[in-house]
């Protein structure tokens, strides 16, 4: 219960930090300050469709409606954290690109994230049986998620980007980030996960009661 | 010897239990008829019972002299005539039967077909596209079918659908062949086919 | 239990066959996969005119007519057994594996039919260069490859689902985007005129996607199939 506060504390801090420290990236400039927010939320996206994939494992081989009820919820999750990434790199490609869109690669993969996300719900409001749906939506769900690998690690190499590849790791995965920066950039993404980790830890308990309910009453 | 053994079944779709503790067990030799009113569940017992649906709890298993038997020897063993498995329409009856065999992994003979077609009384008619055929027809082709396998469990849902007399007469007569070497299990709204189960189980 | 490949290579093409003649006599595929792909193709040939496009746009184009046209056609094959009823009977007599890897091979069939008609035409109306053509082709068998890879899988799914119509497309699309994308930018390189080579990389992911796909498709295919 407590470090519900420690959370609350460090997310202000880091928030703080992040506008008053100097900017990250020199040559794009006060803009590169986004890259606190928007790559901690991508993360997260991507950590949610994992937890949504393993929970449909789960579901497929145990056939427990929790797990479906789980699956959902870290996919409801994802898919803000997901808006959240691609509004916040929307914006930063305005300032520092000059438009809102290009389709380059890492923005084609967080809108095919989206797209996924969204078919994902779709199928779920067109099934009718429970169990049918869970068994259908937790197919897609894997289904899908074993694309994300080609999208995050095959695509961008394959097309070239605009995405600073360089200012975060190099070619030979060694961070080039100053100190204060990483030490800001780190928390900033545990402080995200923790976040997400609180609100999905709330929906498990939610679930866990309401399907005790359930089966109580009848 | 063949065995069928259900153990505490039970199906609830959402919070609608349609029944519970369910615990059957069946040699070769006997037969039973599940009955009771429209919506009792009849259709969804059997359809567990042939392992095409899962139970919410419970399990069903099929033994050979008390082995188990796997899902490739059951599609080899098993077979169900009911109002929800049709044949194609747009095959010949005799494409049909020659399907289904190919794909369970077996055999069937030009004269092996043209046993089962006069047996189900449609001799003439195996050319013809079972989308000509009228309903009872089709039912007696899925008599074909269901006895294309030399079956040892044999599932029938509602026996006597869509059957003129002579029909009824052929299913009969078939089920009396059949006694001996299958485990029968019939589900039927019609008092007159409860006896052509042995035993009686009743839903709702 | 004795010879189970052979079993399965058996039992699989018992259900291409099988579908091979409902289509035949029913047409309804292969109606709707052509008449999409050629309505489309005329609609962009009088749209251009005498213009001459330049082979990004034209690879581009290329393959929406393709993606469209599969999304009309290939989910009928799974659809089918649901709307007549022959779906439990199917999953009463058959193994699953046999199942997909027949209706599988079906699609594929569509596909190579559908493409051996809409690429000669689409290369008269739009008047691309042929210059390529031996690798045009290479890619195109890859693709075709990859597209059934992704949507059998997906056919099977909504096929269950209440409601058909639009939910093809929109499920199958964020999972063959990446092909895509990697098919438009090889088809551009080939139709420039550079050698296969050149679009190595892609090829190889291509391929390597496919091999992906198929084999989840196979593993996830039971639990879309029981119930």
């Amino acid at each position: 219960m407590w470090w519900k506060y420690l959370l609350f504390l460090g997310m202000s801090v880091i928030i703080w930090f992040s506008f008053t420290t100097p900017a990250p990236q020199q040559v794009i400039g006060e803009a590169s300050r986004i890259f606190y927010y928007h790559i901690p939320q991508a993360w997260i996206c991507v950590v949610a469709f994992a937890m949504s994939a393993y929970y449909s494992v789960k579901y497929l081989k145990k056939r427990n409606p929790l797990d479906d009820d789980l699956a959902a919820d870290s996919a409801r999750l994802g898919l803000l954290f997901c808006l959240l990434a691609t509004l916040t790199g929307a914006v930063f490609a305005k300032v520092t690109w000059g438009s809102f869109w290009n389709w380059d690669p890492r923005e084609t993969s967080i809108f095919i994230l989206l797209l996924i996300y969204g078919a994902y719900f779709a199928l779920r409001s067109a099934v009718e049986d429970e169990e049918r749906r869970a068994a259908l939506t937790s197919v897609y769900a894997i289904f899908a998620f074993v694309t994300v690998p080609f999208l995050v690690f095959v695509l961008p190499r394959m097309v070239p980007s605009l995405h600073p590849t360089d200012s975060v790791i190099s070619k030979n995965l060694k961070f080039t980030m100053g100190p204060q920066v990483r030490t800001i950039f780190f928390s900033s993404l545990t402080l995200f996960t923790v976040l997400f980790f609180w609100i999905f830890n709330i929906l498990k308990k939610t679930n866990s009661i309401r399907r005790k309910m359930e089966t109580s009453a009848v | 010897m063949f065995a069928l053994k259900a153990v505490k079944l039970s199906k609830k779709f959402g919070q609608r239990t349609v029944f519970s503790d369910i615990n059957l067990e069946l040699n070769s030799g006997d037969s039973i008829a599940i009955t009771g009113p429209n919506g009792s569940g009849k259709t969804t017992l059997l359809k567990l019972l042939v392992k095409l649906h899962r139970p919410t709890s419970g399990n069903v298993n099929f033994f050979d002299d008390g082995r188990a038997l796997d899902e490739d020897a059951l599609r080899h063993r098993v077979s169900f005539v009911s109002p929800y498995l049709n044949l194609y329409d747009q095959l010949s009856g005799e494409e049909n039967l020659n399907f289904f065999a190919a794909v369970r992994g077996g055999n069937i003979t030009g004269k092996g077909i043209e046993s089962l077609l006069e047996k189900v009384g449609l001799a003439k008619r195996g050319l013809d596209l079972v989308g000509t055929y009228s309903t009872g027809m089709k039912q007696r082709l899925k008599y074909a079918l269901a006895l294309s396998n030399n079956p040892q469990f044999l599932f029938l849902d509602e026996p006597m659908s869509a059957l003129d007399d002579s029909g009824k007469e052929i299913v009969k007569k078939i089920i009396d062949e059949f006694r001996e070497q299958c485990v029968i299990v019939l589900a039927t709204n019609e008092k007159e086919e409860y006896a052509l189960g042995r035993q009686q189980c009743r839903l709702g | 239990m004795g010879d189970n490949s052979a079993g399965l290579v058996s039992k699989s093409l018992a259900v291409f066959v099988k579908d091979l003649r409902l289509e035949l006599r029913s047409r309804y595929g292969l109606n709707a996969i052509f008449m999409f792909g050629i309505t489309t193709l005329a609609v962009v040939s009088f749209s251009l005119g005498q213009a001459a496009l330049p082979p990004k746009v034209l690879g581009a184009l290329f393959w929406i007519i393709i993606f469209f046209s599969a999304m009309s056609g290939l989910a009928q094959v799974f659809v089918r057994e649901e709307e007549q009823q022959t779906a439990l009977t199917l999953r009463l007599t058959a193994d699953p594996d046999a199942v997909f890897l027949g209706k599988l091979f079906f699609n594929f069939a569509l596909l190579i039919l559908m493409a051996a008609v809409i690429t000669p035409l689409f290369f008269i109306f739009t008047d691309a260069s042929t210059a390529g053509a031996i690798n045009f082709l290479v890619i195109l068998f890859i693709g075709i490859i990859d597209l059934c890879a992704a949507t059998t899988l997906v056919a099977a799914i909504i096929a269950k689902a209440a409601v058909k119509g639009a939910l093809f497309a929109v499920l199958a699309f964020p999972i063959l985007l990446p092909m895509l994308i990697a098919l438009t930018l090889s088809s551009e390189k080939i139709m420039s005129g550079e050698s296969l080579s050149e679009a190595a990389k892609m090829i190889q992911f291509l391929i390597a996607y496919a091999i992906v796909m198929i084999t989840a498709s196979i593993l996830l295919f039971k639990y879309v199939w029981q119930e």
